[in-house]
């Protein structure tokens, strides 16, 4: 007798899922371009590179504002008071507990650069606002104390710090 | 759809063509000979209207399109050019602008109507699928063509937006990058949300025709909620359902003109006549009023990854209806306590759109927190539990029992269902 069980696997069965696999395969190669297609490209990686910022005629207390990677970059000439004020937080209960000396360079308490981006939904945090004196989020009421460390709102974790090094003391590169 | 018997074409060209392309007999059994149930009332006219406004919506959008410059340096002044330079450039932008507006007006008539009467019921899921794709490829489009005027509100959505996709673990921030083609909102976001403006439309009107066929295939529901039987409870398509049709689109064309006319920019925000700055956000952002509700949910919750979702579930959950809601009773004419809880849900909607035009500070978050809890839970509680327990009341026997009832002549009121009767 002479049946063929269906279970058994056949030549042509196997044609059928090499076809297949090739033709997945190569569909799947093919979407690799037209996805990668919208991340940032060459001129805009380029446009990106690092910047240098002065930091000599920023007065005590002053707020400058610069662009590095179309994101704004707030330059903080923090008071004494603003310093203690950053300083002297009960860490432990912050949303997104981070000492202050870990948000800025040693021995450059004084100057704090961050990305004046909210971490909620990515709006422009308005320097000198709020209750902490530090940033204030128009979106949502986001709140950041002096040190950009989140402390209402519904933001969930601190402004973000570019990377950045003093070249000198009154000079910074950021990127 | 295919052929109707009874469709004679008239001309020898169009028994020509019939036996090549049947589009004619087509066109007779779809929108001429169609059965429709007697009972239909003007609830059931949005179909129609939802159709008007896509066709005017691409209209004026391919024609904007012409005059329109997708760059950030351009953009703003291009739009300003189109409203004060090109020929009756101010009207096509204002008819497009507030046609936005009409068209999610009667998305969310039509869309409320599916729920009172029970239209998502079996055998009318897929064709309920379909409609939340619909709604869903509808705010998809109303974003990004919001963000092409490039003003600050242009600007500040289109960063709000792109940054709900940050909340995702691990991989958000990739997305939102990849989203962007660069480190910020800038001209490569401009140049793709142009491209997908203008290509989301016509994806549209293919789940439109799915949509049709899915209807065409189930039959409309009805007022009475049950199913033609015979003869009696439907009548012809044309010139019934178009002559009611056209007269609603008739009316609401007069608050639509009326709105383009005489206030165009009561539903914008001036916001959005200053050019975008990605320095500055404005300090009031609100989304255009047809997203409010679901802005309103977003911020409701204190986190931002289950905002996001929330978000997201408050649209997809639409999707569920169908197996959510246990009654076998399709119409809330019938179901005196689902009623109740429906314009409950409506007052919870618009309660919602309300408060998210506030600013989210104090009492304001209270309601919103209570709201979006009734929101969920008219899905996830009430429409699975009353199906259980709830008394309904008798169904006729037949939709001509429902219309003509004890005698009485076709055309008498029938008892109305809180707003039944425009």
């Amino acid at each position: 007798m002479t049946t063929m069980s269906s279970a058994e696997p056949t030549r042509r069965d196997f044609l059928y899922i090499a076809t297949a696999s090739v033709a997945g395969i190569g569909a799947a190669a093919v979407l690799v371009p037209l996805i990668t297609q919208m991340n940032p490209d060459a001129s805009t990686i380029a446009a990106g590179a690092p910047i240098e910022v002065d930091l000599s005629p920023i007065a005590d207390g002053q707020v400058i504002k610069v662009f590095w990677r179309g994101k704004p970059i707030y330059v903080n000439h923090r008071t004494k008071k603003q310093i203690e004020e950053a300083q002297n937080v009960d860490v432990a209960k912050l949303p997104d507990p981070q000492p202050d000396s870990a948000r800025v360079k040693p021995g450059h308490d004084q100057w704090q650069v961050l990305i004046g981006i909210c971490t909620h939904l990515g709006c422009i945090p308005i320097a000198h606002q709020g209750p902490y004196d530090g940033y204030f989020c128009p979106c949502h009421g986001s709140v950041y104390d002096t040190s950009g460390r989140i402390r209402q709102g519904p933001a969930p974790l601190n402004l973000a710090l570019p990377p950045y090094e003093f070249l000198s003391d009154t000079k910074i590169k950021i990127g | 759809m295919s052929g109707h018997p009874s469709y004679q074409p008239q001309s020898a060209f169009m028994r020509w063509m019939e036996r090549r392309l049947p589009i004619g007999g087509l066109i007779y059994s779809s929108f001429v000979a169609y059965p429709t149930p007697r009972n239909l009332n003007y609830w059931w006219t949005f179909g129609g209207i939802l159709a008007f406004m896509l066709g005017a919506q691409i209209v004026t959008g391919v024609i904007l399109a012409m005059h329109y410059t997708p760059h950030v340096d351009y953009a703003f002044d291009s739009v300003e050019q189109i409203m004060r330079d090109v020929n009756y450039g101010w009207l096509l932008r204002y008819l497009h602008s507030n046609g936005a507006s009409m068209f999610f007006l009667a998305a969310y008539i039509h869309l409320f109507r599916g729920m009172y009467y029970g239209s998502y019921k079996e055998p009318r899921e897929v064709l309920w699928i379909l409609g939340v794709i619909l709604l869903l490829l509808m705010i998809m489009t109303g974003f990004m063509g919001y963000v092409l005027p490039w003003g600050q509100m242009s600007f500040w959505a289109a960063t709000v937006i792109t940054n709900l996709f940050s909340a995702i673990p691990l991989v958000g921030d990739s997305i939102v990058t990849w989203l962007w083609g660069g480190f910020a909102v800038g001209n490569p976001t401009l140049n793709r949300f142009y491209s997908l403006h203008y290509l989301l439309p016509f994806v549209i009107t293919g789940v439109v025709v799915l949509h049709i066929w899915a209807l065409h295939v189930a039959g409309q529901n009805n007022p009475a909620g049950v199913e033609p039987k015979n003869e009696q409870d439907t009548v012809a398509f044309t010139p019934y359902a178009t002559i009611k049709d056209s007269f609603l689109l008739a009316v609401f064309c007069i608050m639509f003109a009326w709105f383009v006319f005489y206030i165009p920019n009561f539903l914008g925000h001036p916001d959005n006549y200053i050019p975008a700055n990605p320095a500055v956000t404005p300090t009031h952002i609100v989304p255009e009023w047809y997203y409010l509700p679901f802005y309103a949910i977003l911020r409701a919750i204190p986190n931002k990854l289950l905002g996001v979702m929330a978000l997201g579930a408050s649209i997809l959950i639409l999707a569920f209806m169908p197996w959510l809601d246990t009654s076998r009773v399709r119409s809330a004419r019938y179901r005196p306590a689902y009623r109740q809880f429906f314009w409950a849900f409506v007052i919870v909607c618009v309660g919602l759109g309300w408060l998210g035009s506030k600013p989210p500070e104090g009492n304001y978050v209270l309601f919103a927190r209570i709201f979006t809890v009734y929101y969920f839970a008219f899905f996830l509680v009430i429409l699975p539990v009353l199906g259980k327990i709830e008394k309904t009341k008798p169904l006729p026997k037949s939709i001509s029992e429902s219309v003509l009832r004890e005698g009485e002549p076709i055309g008498a009121p029938a008892p109305p269902p809180a707003g039944a009767k425009v």
